[in-house]
């Protein structure tokens, strides 16, 4: 049989999605269901003074209006090591247990109907009095402080380096110095959060938007003080998340407390513009750098501050550090993270947090140096490319960033690029030409799996992980079937149920490297579950032959010696009388984390054309090359690639909220003025992946490939910005006010 | 959103009833079913023009073009006599929102598109558009889609619709059936109103007034025209900025006549005469053009988040007289 893996499969679950037969969280129909409506603060800080519901408890279809007054007060018990995707100090949200608003958005009611329409009308019925506090809405970089120790011992460091950067910073001949501006960005996948809580006697049931089940139920057991086994969450379709839906956020509490009330389920929606509040964002940013080099242009000294926006309730914080750490060879090095305090609801995860920001800075400033040498920026690059990772003082488990420069240099056609600024036009158009470095962290985590093998010839894989869009199903599908000797067709992947074996979060681009070694390692227990049967049988081809002498392929079982035929696991299964055998499998991170440092690297190559009386940038052409190690399925990588592409434009050039310090609130928190890319300012885009196998990282020989796609996508298209018109627009997105000013 | 009753009408008379009754016109539904979602309009009732019989695009006699108000933004994008003879309308209709929301929205919801202004469509801030005597967030808060022009110290919002603006270049009018159902045509120029002290009042539609059409005339027929719009992405987004210009040229090649308009700036469509006064009568040339158009942004008033609107249009009228002049 052809190998499956590096085949590009069609999405398995893609009829499904297309016809609507795959059911979202929204969708669980339920008899009985009621509706909930959120009533959110309008005031940055302070308390509630008054809250009159009599209105609302009147309106038609209206089951109950929940306040801090009348609120259950909840547990919220401590989580004894918190995951990763969690604010590692402070307090989440509690919700509804006091009278204080801590952020304008804050949920100060909740409404629950008969249906949706009578829950919304009610809670716009809802009049709340408020006594306003000073705020902080301004982001004020002095105001930058450490992150806490909960941070720092999750790796979210306050400071790193290495030598004298201030001796050699003197020393350095060619210098360059800048500061670059992000700001707060939105997630806004297509599907809004949503949960439906349904409790039997004192079970409870949760559909929900989730990325990962298993820390959804266990926050949910936390803050109501229940056992995790009285919990069930069903997520088996999720549509876009970006990182939002990492963690649990206080609308599910709100759902199950809803619940609870009406004794029926009660389904809870956000509104398009309570996702602006209610969920996490990209927290604003500022950082600035300062590179030392010598003539040659390699780097003697690198200086990195970045400091972020954070909430006060709770800190969310970012490994914005990780990629100055280890992107280049330099012996001199500090970098430094900071966090401003401000009122506003917390930032979360979004995709390649942190990195994505940290490489922004770091690659604005290389093509910046670039220019000051005179030189090429992809030269610039190859002259200090990190033959190690310096900073943990490790090997890669691999890197092959230099063929990614490469293939796609080549590709692009970088060669044609004239080193001046403004020196290509093209119609009356500036044309410009820009590249950057991507990187992510390659990281494992421990999962597992269980496979059924079927009377039918059906392999049944499941784990309780999820598919955000990647495309896991598919790809798992890929990883069993192969395993199996199985035609494609002849697995079924299921996912997103806490019913399930445990998986890892479905988030840091982890879930290939992390579960796909689990799907394998199951299949491998169910192969020689099947084995020991048929050699344990008194009867059949295999009875009473020696462990080494059976072996799986093909479908099936074997002679080790080839001799003798292959019996398909179904035939197996009959000529013993069984309907399925199953086994568990798990994998788990081991040693090369001490040997090695994993990464996902890239090279983004873009041709921009700037129009420089609008002051408009488009972006004709963009070739990434990408080394994630193994490709299960090139289609559905190709897909997460040039759709990191596409984030990485909508960040250079459309995406930022509006942010009004008077009210402490995103103004613009509708997709209607919240830009992001559509289908007329994508063009042409290519993703390449330059050939490796990381299996010093892992077995299966996979590195991770979501979020290396977002990075250096942004940078890229700046630096061509700037080779257009020689201007360095240094606060993102471009748009035309910052062209034309 | 508030509950509301749904009522289909069947005749201008039954609608100018309702609408007298405190009823809203529904057409393509674009626009107001957002302003329903986001309770900023609650109407006890939604009086459905579909049923009017008023759509479709017919030659009137002495060449006019008339244009049914509940004609689909597609349709007239696609419609082979503007195409032909106003290319500034087809040129706006086409650059308006996507193809979707084209097949739904109607030439008469278009004129009366309420602004995009961000503290307008979210009730937790003061407006006094929306909260007459609240106050005016956009002042001094997130205003770079607000007006730099026409507007007052109550109100800087931007009329946002792009075909409204190519009409002003073409001359046009729309015609109202009033509540006692006497007709009126009225310049699309002087339809809406600058905000002054009453930004609540947006046109000089009166209570029952329901829009029949819209009339090119038949002069503008004979002039060449021309659309361009800035915006922060290639497609789907209202304009930062645009000009409409059409003109007829003389034997010797000077401009005999000309009307520019601007969009994405102003309070309202904005006509710039000024603009057309520096081209009367002389010939199109790069350093012409160029004067002419810094006359665009006379008497604009500038904000932080809005300055960039001035040379935005200044460079915007020149693009577009730069196109339509041959000089690009
Ligand atoms: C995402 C998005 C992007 C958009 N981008 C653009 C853009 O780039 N440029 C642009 O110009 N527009 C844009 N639009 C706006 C769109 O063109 C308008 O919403 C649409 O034209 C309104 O027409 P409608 O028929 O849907 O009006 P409706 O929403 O049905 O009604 C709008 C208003 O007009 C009134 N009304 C409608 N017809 C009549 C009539 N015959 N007589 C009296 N009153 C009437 C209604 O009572 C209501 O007050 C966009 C819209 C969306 C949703
Ligand atoms: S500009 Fe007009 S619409 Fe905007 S907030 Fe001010 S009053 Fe309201």
């Amino acid at each position: 049989m052809n190998a499956i893996i590096g085949q590009p499969v069609s999405r398995v679950d893609g009829p499904a999605k297309v016809t609507g037969h795959a059911t979202y969280a929204a969708e669980f129909d339920l008899p009985g269901l009621a509706y909930a409506a959120m009533v959110l603060a309008t005031i940055p800080r302070g308390h509630v003074r008054s809250i009159d519901r009599a209105a609302a408890e009147a309106a038609p279809g209206v089951l109950a209006v929940m306040t801090h007054e009348d609120a259950p007060r909840l547990p919220y018990k401590q989580i004894a090591q918190r995951p990763q995707v969690d604010a590692q100090s402070g307090e989440q949200l509690h919700v509804l247990q006091d009278d204080q608003v801590r952020f304008n958005g804050e949920p100060v009611a909740v409404v629950v109907a008969e249906t949706l329409e009578q829950a919304v009308h009610a809670a716009e019925l809802v009049r709340v009095e408020y006594a306003r506090s000073p705020a902080v809405t301004i982001f004020d970089a002095k105001q930058g402080r450490p992150p806490s120790e909960g941070n720092a011992k999750a790796g979210r460091v306050p400071e790193l380096g290495r030598g004298d950067v201030e001796g050699a910073m003197r020393e350095a001949p060619v210098q360059v110095e800048a500061r670059y501006v992000h700001p707060r960005e939105h997630h806004n996948a297509i599907e809004p959060h949503v949960t439906i809580a349904h409790w039997e006697g004192e079970n409870l049931t949760l559909y929900d938007k989730t990325q990962w089940v298993d820390n959804d139920r266990k926050e949910i057991a936390h803050v109501f003080g229940m056992e995790e086994e009285r919990i069930r969450v069903v997520s088996p379709f999720v549509g876009g998340a970006f990182g939002s839906a990492l963690r649990t956020w206080p609308h599910v509490t709100l759902a199950v407390m809803a619940a609870k009330r009406v004794r029926r389920p009660v389904r809870l929606e956000l509104t398009r513009r309570q996702l602006y509040m209610a969920v996490g964002f990209r927290p604003h940013s500022e950082q600035h750098l300062r590179l030392g080099a010598d003539k040659e242009g390699r780097l003697v000294a690198l200086e990195h501050d970045v400091i972020q926006q954070v909430g006060r309730y709770e800190e969310y914080a970012e490994t914005a550090l990780s990629p100055t750490s280890h992107l280049y060879q330099c012996d001199n090095l500090r970098a430094r993270y900071r966090l401003v305090e401000m009122d506003t609801n917390s930032p979360c995860p979004m995709r390649a947090p942190g990195v994505v920001t940290g490489v922004l800075g770091l690659e604005m400033a290389m093509d910046e140096l670039a220019a000051e040498l005179g030189m090429d920026p992809l030269e610039l690059r190859l002259r200090n490319y990190a033959e190690q990772d310096q900073q943990k003082g490790l090997p890669w488990s691999s890197k092959e960033l230099r063929a990614c420069y490469e293939t796609a240099a080549e590709r692009f056609g970088w060669a044609r690029r004239k080193p001046e600024p403004r020196s290509m036009r093209e119609g009356g158009m500036l044309i410009g030409y820009g590249m950057a470095t991507a990187i992510y962290h390659s990281d494992r985590s421990g999962g597992s799996a269980s496979v059924a093998l079927t009377g039918n010839g059906m392999a049944v894989v499941r784990s309780a992980s999820s598919d955000m869009g990647p495309g896991t199903y598919t790809s798992m599908t890929q990883v069993a079937a192969e395993t199996l000797g199985l035609p494609v067709d002849h697995v079924r992947f299921e996912l997103g149920d806490t019913n399930l074996p445990y998986a890892p979060v479905h988030g840091g681009s982890i879930t290939m490297a992390s579960l796909g070694n689990a799907v394998v390692a199951a299949c491998r227990a169910v192969q020689t579950k099947l084995t020991s049967l048929a050699r344990a049988a008194q009867q059949g081809p295999f009875a009473g032959l020696a462990e080494d002498a059976v072996v799986a392929r093909e479908g099936g079982l074997g002679r080790a010696d080839g001799s003798g035929p292959v019996v398909p696991y179904a035939e197996l299964l009959r000529q013993h009388n069984l309907g399925w055998v199953e086994a568990e499998g798990s994998a788990q991170p081991g040693e090369e984390t001490k040997k090695y440092s994993s990464a996902a690297f890239g090279a983004i190559f873009v041709e921009v054309r700037v129009d420089e009386l609008l002051g408009t940038v488009r972006v004709p052409r963009m070739i990434g090359a990408y080394d994630v190690g193994r490709v299960i399925n090139p289609k559905t990588a190709r897909s997460q690639c040039i759709g990191g592409m596409v984030g990485g434009l909508g960040m250079a050039l459309e995406e930022r909220a509006e942010w009004d310090a008077r009210f402490g609130k995103v103004m613009n928190a509708n997709l209607a003025e919240y830009l992001v890319p559509v289908n007329a300012d994508v063009a042409e885009m290519e993703a390449i992946f330059v050939p490796n196998d990381d299996r010093n990282f892992n077995p299966l020989g996979v590195k991770g490939l979501a979020e290396v796609a977002i990075c250096g996508v942004a940078p890229a298209i700046a630096n061509a910005v700037w080779h257009a018109t020689g201007r360095r627009i240094r606060e993102l997105p471009i748009t035309p006010e910052r062209l034309l000013g | 959103m508030q509950p509301f009753t749904y009522a289909p009408v069947a005749d201008a008379a039954g609608a100018a009833a309702r609408a007298l009754a405190g009823a809203q016109f529904i057409a393509g539904g674009t626009d107001m079913l957002q302003l329903l979602q986001e309770n900023v309009l609650q109407p006890g009732e939604l009086a459905d023009l579909n049923g009017l019989g008023l759509a479709g695009i017919g030659e009137e006699p002495d060449g006019a073009l008339r244009l049914g108000a509940l004609t689909r933004l597609q349709e007239a994008a696609d419609h082979p006599l503007l195409r032909e003879r106003c290319p500034v309308a087809t040129e706006a209709l086409a650059a308006t929102a996507s193809p979707m929301v084209r097949h739904m929205a109607t030439l008469g919801g278009n004129l009366l598109q309420r602004t995009r202004c961000l503290y307008f469509r979210d009730v937790s801030t003061p407006c006094n558009k929306r909260q007459p005597g609240s106050g005016c967030s956009a002042l001094e808060g997130e205003n770079r889609h607000n007006a730099i022009l026409g507007g007052s110290e109550h109100c800087i919002a931007v009329q946002p619709s792009d075909f409204p603006v190519a009409l002003v270049a073409l001359d046009a009018e729309v015609l109202l059936r009033g509540a006692e159902g006497a007709e009126r045509w009225v310049p699309v120029e002087s339809f809406h109103r600058l905000p002054g002290d009453t930004p609540e009042i947006e046109t000089v539609m009166r209570p029952g007034d329901v829009i029949l059409a819209i009339r090119i005339p038949s002069h503008a027929m004979r002039w060449r025209s021309h659309y361009v719009k800035v915006r922060d992405r290639a497609s789907f987004a209202w304009a930062l900025c645009s000009a409409a210009v059409a003109l007829r040229l003389d034997g010797e090649g000077r401009v005999a006549e000309m009307r520019v308009a601007a969009g994405g700036v102003a309070t309202k469509p904005w006509r710039l005469v000024r603009v057309e006064q520096e081209l009367l009568g002389h010939r199109m040339d790069r350093d012409r053009v160029r004067l002419a158009a810094v006359w665009a942004s006379e008497g604009a008033v500038a904000r932080p988040g809005n300055a960039y609107k001035a040379p935005l249009l200044q460079h915007t009228v020149e693009r577009a007289l730069l196109e339509i002049g041959g000089l690009a």
